[in-house]
C-alpha cells in the first residue's frame, strides 16, 4: 500500500509493529520511581503531574495504575484544542474498564521509547484506537487474573467494571490489586495482537459524553502553554528577521541605538549548521518588552536570498505555466485510462481553472521556545506537533546527538499545522548555546506572520468529458502549489506513477470517489513557491484547497448538463470499481459519501423556494485521504447583496460520517471549529506575497472570522459502528465550495478564487456567469 | 515605580512607565493566565479588568493603572467559580484555550452592562475577542447560560466552594 511514512513507521494501526511499540514496556513494575518531571498534565495546576501512590502496575508503555487505582494514560499527541488526550484516555479506559473519575493524562517528552511523535492529519484517534484499545484490554485481563486469585475465584467467574474486579457478590478495586502486588502477567506481541476488544454494543465510555480533561484549567488561567515556560536566569529574545526565508546572509549589525534600552543585553548573529534560520539575528534582553523595543532599534543589513522581489502574481503565473506543460508533475495512481483520447472523443467538455490565495495559520499563541542546557542535556520547552521531525534538525544545529536533546511538551495555543514545522525551536536553541544561559524566544505577531509556513497559493485546472447521453467519460485534475512535504520531510512522500514521489498534502482530495471513467490526477510542485517561502501544512492540508476546485467544478459540470448538482453527485457516487471501499477504514466507499450528501441536502431543505438573492449550495468530500475517509457534506445558505457584493452566510449544515464517534461533544466541537475555519478562509482570510513577504502581518489587515459573522450551524453525525477515523479537518474542506455554489444558486455569479471578496462578487455579477 | 492592586493584592513595580501592563502581569508579577496574542489590542487574549472595566493589557502602559484595581482571570473569583467560568466548563467552550482567559474576562464585564444580553449584544461586545479555534457558537451559548445563572441569584465572587467543576 502506498502509505504515508508517518503512519507506516510504527503507527500503521493494523500492523503488528504498532503492538510491538505498544508492548515494549509490557512488564509489571512495582515501586519504580519514574522521572515524571518531563511530562505535563494539562488538568493539573501548572501542568505538573501527580506522583504515583504506592506500587504501580505498568502493563504496557501506554498507561499505568497506581495503588489508589489512578490510571495515568501516556499521551504522545499534542493537545491543541482537539481534546485528543481525553479521547485517547477514553479508548484505554473503555477496554480497561476503568473508573473515568480515576483517569488522568500526561503528555510525555521526546524519549525515543515513545516512537514517532506527530499530531496532524486528523490521524490521532484513527491511529491510536487499535493500539490503546488492546493495551487497555491487556490491562483488564491482567487485573482480572490477579483479582481472581485474591478473591479466590476463577478468572472465568470474574468480571471487571468501573475500576474493580467482581466475582459472586465480592469485589476488589484495581488499586488494591496493584497494592497487594499480585500482578505478574506479561504479554507477548502475539498475545496482544490476538486480544479481542469489546463488541460495539458493550461499550460503556466510547460514544458517551465525558468532561474533557484539559478544559477546567483553561477557564482559570492555570493552563500552561509554551509561552508560559519559565526557568531561573532566563533571558528573552526577539529575532530580526531577514528579507527572505531562505539564503539571507548578515552583512552587518548596528545596535548602537538599542543600547539605550533598559534591559537590552546584546545581539547574536546565529551560526546555524542546519540552515533552518539563515540570516537571523537574535536581540537579547532581560525582559520581553525590552527585547521588542531593542529589536526595533537594531539595524541589520543583509544580502537577500531567493525571492526577495517575488510577488503572489509571480507565484501564481508560474503555477499556471507549469500546468500548461504536460511533462511536469507526478500522476497519481487513479486507475488510469486515456483521458486525452476520451476528452477528444467526448460529445461535450468542460474546463475550468480555480485559484486560492496564500493563507496564514495565525495560531493565537505566537511561536516561541525556551532552550537551555542542564546536566549535559539540551532542553527545549515548547508546544510542538511533530517532535520527531525537528529533533534531527536540532541535533544538526546544536552539533550534538539527539540523545543529548529533549523536547518538553506544553499545551499549544493553537496548532493548525503551524507547529508541525518545528523550525522555531532552532533559533532559541542556537541562542541559548551561544549565550550559555536559558533563552526564551517569542515572536511578535508580525514576526510570527512573516515567519509563517503559509498555505501556498494554488492554481488548479479541471476538465471533464461527457458522451452524447450525458455520461461522464473522463476527468482531469491538475494542481500546482508549493509542496510542504518536499521542503521539510521529503522522505515521507509516497510514490505516484513511475515511482515519482509527490506531496500527498498538496494533492489529496483530487483523487475523489466519483465514477468518472478515465481519470488523471496530476500533482505539480511550484518551485518558485518552494524557494520564496517555506510552504506549510495548514488545517485540512491538500483537500482544504483541492476540494474548492473539485466541488466548484462538479457544480459547474452539473449545470452544464442542466442537472441538479445533488442528483449529479449521487449518480457518480455509485460505489463501483475502485470506489467500492475496503476494510479497515473505508468500508462502504462512495455509497457512504452519497449518504451524507443525501442527508445534508434533506436537512437543509434542498429544493425549497427561497427569498430573492438567497441560495443553497452543496459540497462534499472524503476528508483527508482515501484510506482514512471521513465522509462529509455541507450545505451553505447564503444571501448576496447585489449592490455591494457582500455575501452573508446564513446557515451551514454539515453531516459527517466518521465511523464510531469516541467523544460526541469533542467530535462536535472539532466539527464546529473546522466548519468555521472553512468559512473564515472562504470570506475573511487570505493574504499575498509582496517582495517575498506576506503583506498582512496582524489583525489590522488580516481579519479571521469573528463571532458577529458566525452563522447558525446544524451539525450532525451518522450513527456508525465502523472504525473511527478523523475529525479535526474534514469539515473545513467542504465550506468554500458550498458557499461558492450557493452564491451561484443565489445570483448566478460563479466565483473561482478564494477568498471571495465583495469586489469579486460584483465583478462576477457584472460579467455574468462564464 | 508604579503601584496598583492586582486581584486584591497591593503591588509596586519598578519598570519603565510605558511597559505594557500585560508583561508586568505575566513576567514581573508572574500571573500567566493573561495571554499575548496580537500586541495591538485587536485579539482580546490579554483582557483584564481595570476598575471593573474590560481592558486590553497589551496596549495599556503600566503607568496608566497607577492606583487602580486590576483583576486578572486568576482573581475573577476566589474559587474559580464565577458563573461565566462555570458556564464555560459546563458547555466545554475552550478548545486550545489560549484566548479563553480574555473571552471570560470580557464576558464577565459584558454581563455587568447587559444582564440579559441578546445575540446582538453578545456579538457587539465579544466580536473584539478573536477565537482562532472558532468556539463562537459555544461562547454565545455560555454567555447566555451565565446570564441566566446570574438572574437566578448566582453572585459572582461569593459563590460556592471549589470542587464541583464540570
Amino acid at each position: 500500500m502506498t502509505r504515508l511514512a508517518p503512519r507506516g513507521e510504527g503507527f500503521d494501526p493494523l500492523s503488528r509493529r504498532g503492538f510491538l511499540v505498544a508492548s515494549a514496556g509490557a512488564v509489571a513494575t512495582f515501586g519504580f520511581a519514574r522521572a515524571i518531571e518531563a511530562a505535563m498534565d494539562p488538568a493539573a495546576p501548572h501542568g505538573v503531574p501527580a506522583t504515583a501512590s504506592g506500587p504501580r502496575f505498568d502493563p504496557t508503555l501506554w498507561f499505568s495504575i497506581d495503588s489508589d487505582g489512578m490510571v495515568t494514560v501516556n499521551i504522545i499527541r499534542a493537545e491543541m484544542g482537539q481534546h485528543v488526550s481525553s479521547a485517547m484516555a477514553q479508548i484505554v479506559a473503555e477496554e480497561l474498564e476503568a473508573d473515568w473519575d480515576k483517569v488522568r493524562i500526561t503528555h510525555v517528552d521526546t524519549d525515543p521509547k515513545w516512537g514517532l511523535m506527530v499530531t496532524g492529519g486528523s490521524w490521532s484517534v484513527w491511529q491510536t484506537f487499535p493500539i490503546f484499545s488492546r493495551a487497555g484490554a491487556a490491562g483488564r485481563m491482567a487485573l482480572i487474573e490477579a483479582g481472581a486469585k485474591l478473591l479466590g475465584a476463577s478468572p472465568a467467574a470474574c468480571s471487571a467494571r468501573k475500576g474493580a474486579v467482581a466475582a459472586g457478590g465480592r469485589s476488589i478495586t484495581y488499586g488494591e490489586i496493584v497494592r497487594r502486588g499480585a500482578l505478574s502477567r506479561q504479554y507477548s506481541a502475539d498475545d496482544l495482537a490476538k486480544l479481542p476488544i469489546k463488541p460495539v454494543d458493550q461499550r460503556n465510555l466510547i460514544g458517551k459524553p465525558v468532561a474533557a480533561l484539559d478544559i477546567a484549567a483553561k477557564t482559570t488561567g492555570a493552563a500552561i502553554y509554551g509561552i508560559d515556560a519559565k526557568v531561573p536566569g532566563m533571558v528573552y529574545a526577539r529575532p530580526k528577521l531577514p528579507p527572505t526565508r531562505n539564503g539571507s546572509k548578515v552583512v552587518s549589525v548596528d545596535d548602537s541605538a538599542a543600547r539605550k534600552v533598559k534591559g537590552y543585553l546584546r545581539c547574536i548573529t546565529l551560526d546555524d549548521p542546519s540552515d533552518t534560520v539563515p540570516g537571523w539575528v537574535m536581540v537579547i534582553a532581560e525582559s520581553y518588552p525590552a527585547a521588542i523595543r531593542a529589536a526595533d532599534l537594531v539595524k541589520v543589513s543583509w544580502t537577500a536570498g531567493p525571492g526577495a522581489a517575488t510577488s503572489e502574481k509571480d507565484i501564481q503565473d508560474h503555477a499556471a505555466g507549469l500546468i500548461a506543460k504536460p511533462e511536469v508533475g507526478v500522476l497519481l495512481n487513479t486507475g488510469g485510462g486515456d483521458t486525452a483520447a476520451a476528452l477528444k472523443a467526448a460529445h461535450t467538455t468542460v474546463e475550468r481553472t480555480y485559484t486560492t490565495s496564500t493563507v496564514l495559520h495565525f495560531q493565537l499563541e505566537p511561536l516561541n521556545a525556551l532552550a537551555f542546557e542542564k546536566d549535559g542535556v539540551f532542553e527545549i520547552h515548547t508546544g510542538n506537533q511533530w517532535q520527531s521531525l525537528i529533533m534531527p534538525t536540532l541535533a544538526k544545529a546544536l552539533g550534538r546527538p539527539e540523545s543529548g536533546i529533549v523536547m518538553r511538551t506544553y499545551l499549544l495555543g493553537g496548532g493548525f499545522g503551524r507547529r508541525l514545522n518545528g523550525d522555531y525551536a532552532v533559533p532559541a536553541a542556537l541562542a541559548a548555546k551561544a549565550l550559555g544561559r536559558p533563552v526564551q524566544m517569542i515572536l511578535t505577531r508580525a514576526d510570527d506572520a512573516r515567519f509563517d509556513s503559509v498555505r501556498s497559493p494554488s492554481v488548479q485546472t479541471l476538465r471533464m468529458g461527457f458522451d452524447a447521453a450525458g455520461k461522464v467519460t473522463a476527468m482531469e485534475h491538475h494542481a500546482a502549489a508549493g509542496w510542504p512535504t518536499l521542503v521539510m520531510a521529503p522522505g515521507f512522500m509516497p510514490k505516484g506513477q513511475g515511482g515519482a514521489p509527490y506531496d500527498p498534502f498538496a494533492i489529496s482530495g483530487a483523487d475523489h470517489w466519483y465514477e468518472v471513467g478515465a481519470q488523471k490526477v496530476r500533482a505539480i510542485s511550484n518551485d518558485l513557491a518552494n524557494s520564496t517561502f517555506r510552504p506549510g501544512w495548514l488545517r485540512s492540508v491538500g483537500p482544504g484547497w483541492t476540494n474548492w476546485a473539485l466541488e466548484s467544478f462538479m457544480d459547474e459540470a452539473a449545470r452544464r448538463l442542466s442537472l441538479d448538482p445533488v442528483a449529479f453527485r449521487l449518480k457518480l457516487l455509485n460505489g463501483a470499481g475502485r470506489n467500492a471501499g475496503s476494510a479497515p477504514s473505508a468500508v462502504g466507499g462512495a455509497l457512504r459519501q452519497a449518504e451524507v450528501v443525501r442527508r445534508a441536502a434533506n436537512r437543509a431543505g434542498w429544493g425549497q423556494a427561497l427569498p430573492k438573492d438567497t441560495g443553497l449550495g452543496l459540497a462534499t468530500s472524503f476528508g483527508q485521504e482515501r484510506d482514512m475517509p471521513t465522509w462529509v457534506a455541507c450545505v451553505a445558505r447564503v444571501r448576496v447583496d447585489r449592490a455591494t457584493g457582500v455575501v452573508t452566510v446564513e446557515k451551514l449544515t454539515n453531516v459527517t460520517d466518521a465511523g464510531a464517534i469516541i467523544d460526541p461533544d469533542g467530535a462536535r466541537a472539532q466539527t464546529e471549529g473546522a466548519t468555521l475555519w472553512g468559512l473564515s478562509m472562504t470570506l475573511h482570510e487570505g493574504t499575498a506575497f509582496e517582495n517575498g513577504q506576506v503583506k498582512d502581518t496582524n489583525l489590522d489587515t488580516y481579519m479571521p472570522l469573528r463571532i458577529a459573522d458566525t452563522p447558525d450551524l446544524d451539525i450532525s453525525f451518522v450513527d456508525s459502528t465502523e472504525p473511527p477515523v478523523g475529525l479535526g479537518e474534514p469539515a473545513t474542506t467542504v465550506v468554500a465550495p458550498a458557499i461558492g455554489n450557493a452564491i451561484f444558486a443565489a445570483v448566478g455569479a460563479r466565483l473561482r478564487h478564494i477568498p471571495i471578496t465583495p469586489e469579486a462578487v460584483r465583478a462576477a455579477l457584472a460579467g455574468g456567469a462564464s | 515605580m508604579t503601584s496598583f492592586t492586582i486581584n486584591g493584592r497591593a503591588v509596586s513595580v519598578d519598570v519603565d512607565d510605558d511597559t505594557p501592563l500585560l508583561w508586568v502581569i505575566r513576567d514581573e508579577i508572574g500571573l500567566t493566565g493573561s495571554k499575548f496574542g496580537c500586541g495591538i489590542g485587536l485579539c482580546g487574549a490579554c483582557t483584564v479588568h481595570v476598575g471593573g472595566r474590560a481592558t486590553r493589557s497589551c496596549v495599556t502602559p503600566v503607568s496608566a493603572v497607577d492606583g487602580a484595581q486590576v483583576t486578572t482571570i486568576e482573581g475573577l473569583d476566589p474559587a474559580d467559580e464565577h458563573p461565566v467560568q462555570q458556564a464555560w466548563r459546563a458547555l466545554q467552550v475552550p478548545q486550545c484555550g489560549y484566548c479563553q482567559s480574555g473571552q471570560i474576562m470580557q464576558a464577565a464585564a459584558l454581563l455587568k452592562d447587559f444582564p440579559s444580553p441578546t445575540d446582538e449584544d453578545i456579538d457587539a461586545v465579544m466580536t473584539g475577542n478573536l477565537c482562532r479555534c472558532m468556539t463562537y457558537v459555544r461562547i454565545r451559548a455560555a454567555v447566555k447560560q451565565a446570564a441566566q445563572a446570574l438572574a437566578n441569584g448566582a453572585i459572582p465572587n461569593l459563590t460556592a466552594a471549589k470542587g464541583a467543576k464540570a
